[in-house]
């Protein structure tokens, strides 16, 4: 039967230009208009992106003689890096929660469940001080992970330096990957409980007809499936957590936003450099958004 | 049938009981099937016809009385329950087939992950069943490029790959359109003449008549009569029989 596996027909795109569009559009340059009028006369205020933000991004050392990352660069480097370690994190924790969250075992269930809604009623602010202040200091303190980093070969610091960035706040980086997983973790645990919950009731029962262990008809058959329903959802909790990271300049971790803080107060130009810094972060953001868009296609083109 | 009494008891359910809160699906059911006997269970819906068969491979948990599949009782054990899966295949009304995983994967899963065969050994037997259901040049495809009659035999092959004893049919073409119902008939009349243990719950009377060992029939919950097809077409002894027959073979 062909006409099973045709694709749906494409959903026809309305690109007539309304009236309402004329308006929404006028509208929206007005108000840029009279940002800029307003910025430009009653502030007086001289643009000067050119001689400050290049610097920031890239500068000349002249010792070495060459061209080396500057703030801005290093701050966005250190969020991309937290940011992947976050998802991978936040990932890991929120399956094995969602699971739990659908678990036979009562203990497990209570337990996810504690999780989530301890996290969901707390600002990510207070978690991440709660955590930063009290948790971390207890745990990851005695262990004096900046330490043993320092006392370790230059062969390996390179690696750690790589993979957690400066070893002066390794703890610092620690605690806030730590709290930032947690954080998104509980919102992906939802998803990946919604998920599994979506899946038809005869999907578990076939599994479990032909004999599959509990682990493998979570494993083989529901998961694959739940995960790939939530892509799109999970696609939003990753891009927020990528802007939830901000957060973590607080705790003195040099990301985007602490280089963002740093550079404006030195070089009091506030707007070039927070409009340069909100046009970075929507670059990662909206690359990823982009990439999940491709991924979602290649997925659904796989079956069905 | 006299000689078939000899042959060791393959499904044995004595006096189950079984609830759904408080309505009572079933009713002090008692059941023996031998070694490649084929049993045909029919009744109006609502009967308990999908609810006895599967509590045969605990789908569904009885409260009461006692299920013995192939020597092996079913209880909270969950070793048993799994061991009697291994040894229980089961076709479903909806096919139920792995719509993530393509026609072969499908077949693999099981042989891999539960009897932990080798991947080549594993594909040879997908490969070896799909063939007996007539449709290896479908075995990179996924169930959804699939027509319904294809889907069902694909899960019959399925099942098969677990080298089952017992096999359980939950109304398995009551789903499809009619003109791909007799494939999986005679996928399943074959089946039934390689001595397959077999348990159907259909409305197929043509079917019954051909392969059947005995009919069972339920109502309420109930095994109301149970005969060899001879007996239960041309002379039913319960009322109910009469009734539900008359209108299952009008249309
Ligand atoms: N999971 C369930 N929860 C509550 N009631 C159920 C459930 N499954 C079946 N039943 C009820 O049990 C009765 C028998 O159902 P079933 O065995 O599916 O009948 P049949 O297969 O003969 O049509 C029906 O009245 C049905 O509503
Ligand atoms: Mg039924």
């Amino acid at each position: 039967m062909s006409d099973r596996s045709a694709p749906p027909p494409p959903r026809p795109r309305t690109l007539k230009f309304g009236i309402v569009d004329v308006i929404v559009i006028a509208a929206v340059l007005g108000l840029f208009a009279f940002i800029i009028y307003r910025v430009n006369t009653v502030l007086v205020y001289n643009w000067d992106f050119g001689r400050i933000i290049p610097n920031y991004l890239f500068r000349w050392d002249s010792e070495r003689e060459r061209w080396v990352t500057n703030l801005l660069i290093q701050g966005l480097i250190t969020t991309v890096r937290i940011s992947i370690w976050g998802m991978l994190l936040a990932s890991i924790i929120g399956l094995i929660m969602g699971v739990f969250r659908v678990s036979n075992v009562l203990f497990l269930r209570v337990l996810s469940r504690g999780y989530v809604e301890l996290i969901r009623n707390i600002p990510p602010v207070v978690f991440l001080f709660v955590f930063f202040f009290f948790i971390s200091s207890q745990i990851l303190g005695p262990l004096e992970l900046a330490d043993q980093a320092r006392n370790a070969p230059a062969g390996v610091q390179t690696v750690i330096r790589f993979l957690f960035g400066e070893l002066r706040v390794l703890p610092n980086f620690f605690a806030a990957l730590i709290a930032l997983a947690l954080f998104e973790a509980a919102y992906i645990t939802e998803l990946v409980r919604a998920g599994i919950q979506s899946i038809e009731k005869g999907q578990w029962e076939a599994a479990r007809s032909v004999g599959l262990s509990p682990f493998h008809v979570m494993r083989y058959v529901i998961l694959p499936q739940a995960i790939q329903r939530i892509t799109p959802p999970l696609a939003n909790q990753f891009i927020t957590l990528i802007k939830d990271s901000a957060l973590i300049s607080l705790i003195s971790v040099q990301d985007l936003t602490f280089m963002g803080v740093e550079i404006s107060n030195s070089t009091q130009r506030l707007f070039e450099t927070w409009i340069t810094v909100a046009v970075m972060y929507f670059v990662i953001s909206y690359s990823l958004a982009l990439a999940f868009g491709r991924l979602e296609k290649r997925l659904k083109a796989g079956y069905r | 049938m006299p000689d078939s009494s000899e042959k060791p008891l393959m499904i044995e359910l004595r006096g189950v009981n079984k609830w759904f809160g408080d309505f009572q699906a079933l009713r002090s059911i008692d059941l023996e099937v031998r070694l490649g006997e084929r049993v045909v269970v029919c009744g109006p819906s609502g009967s308990g016809k999908s609810t006895m068969i599967r509590c045969m491979n605990r789908l569904e948990r009885h409260e009461e009385g006692t299920i013995i599949i192939d020597g092996i009782e079913l209880t909270d054990d969950m070793k048993n329950v799994t061991a009697v899966r291994r040894e229980v295949g089961m076709v479903f009304q909806q096919f139920n087939l792995f719509p993530h995983l393509t026609v072969l994967d499908n077949l693999m899963l099981a042989p891999l992950r539960s009897r932990k065969l080798p991947k080549n050994e594993a594909r040879e037997i997908a490969m070896h069943y799909l063939e007996r259901v007539r449709i290896p040049e479908q075995a990179e495809k996924y169930p959804g490029q699939l027509s319904g009659g294809q889907q069902q035999r694909v899960a019959i092959a399925r099942s098969l790959c677990m080298k089952p004893r017992i096999m359980l049919f939950d109304e398995p073409t009551s789903a499809l359109d009619p003109e791909m119902i007799k494939e999986v008939l005679d996928t399943m009349v074959e089946l039934a003449e390689d001595g397959m243990t077999m348990v159907v719950v259909t409305h197929e009377m043509g079917f019954a008549k051909t392969v059947a060992d005995s009919m069972v029939f339920m109502d309420e919950g109930e095994i109301v009569e149970a005969a060899t097809p001879a007996d239960f077409f041309s002379a039913p002894k319960s009322e109910r029989t009469k009734t539900f027959l008359s209108q299952i073979l009008i249309h």
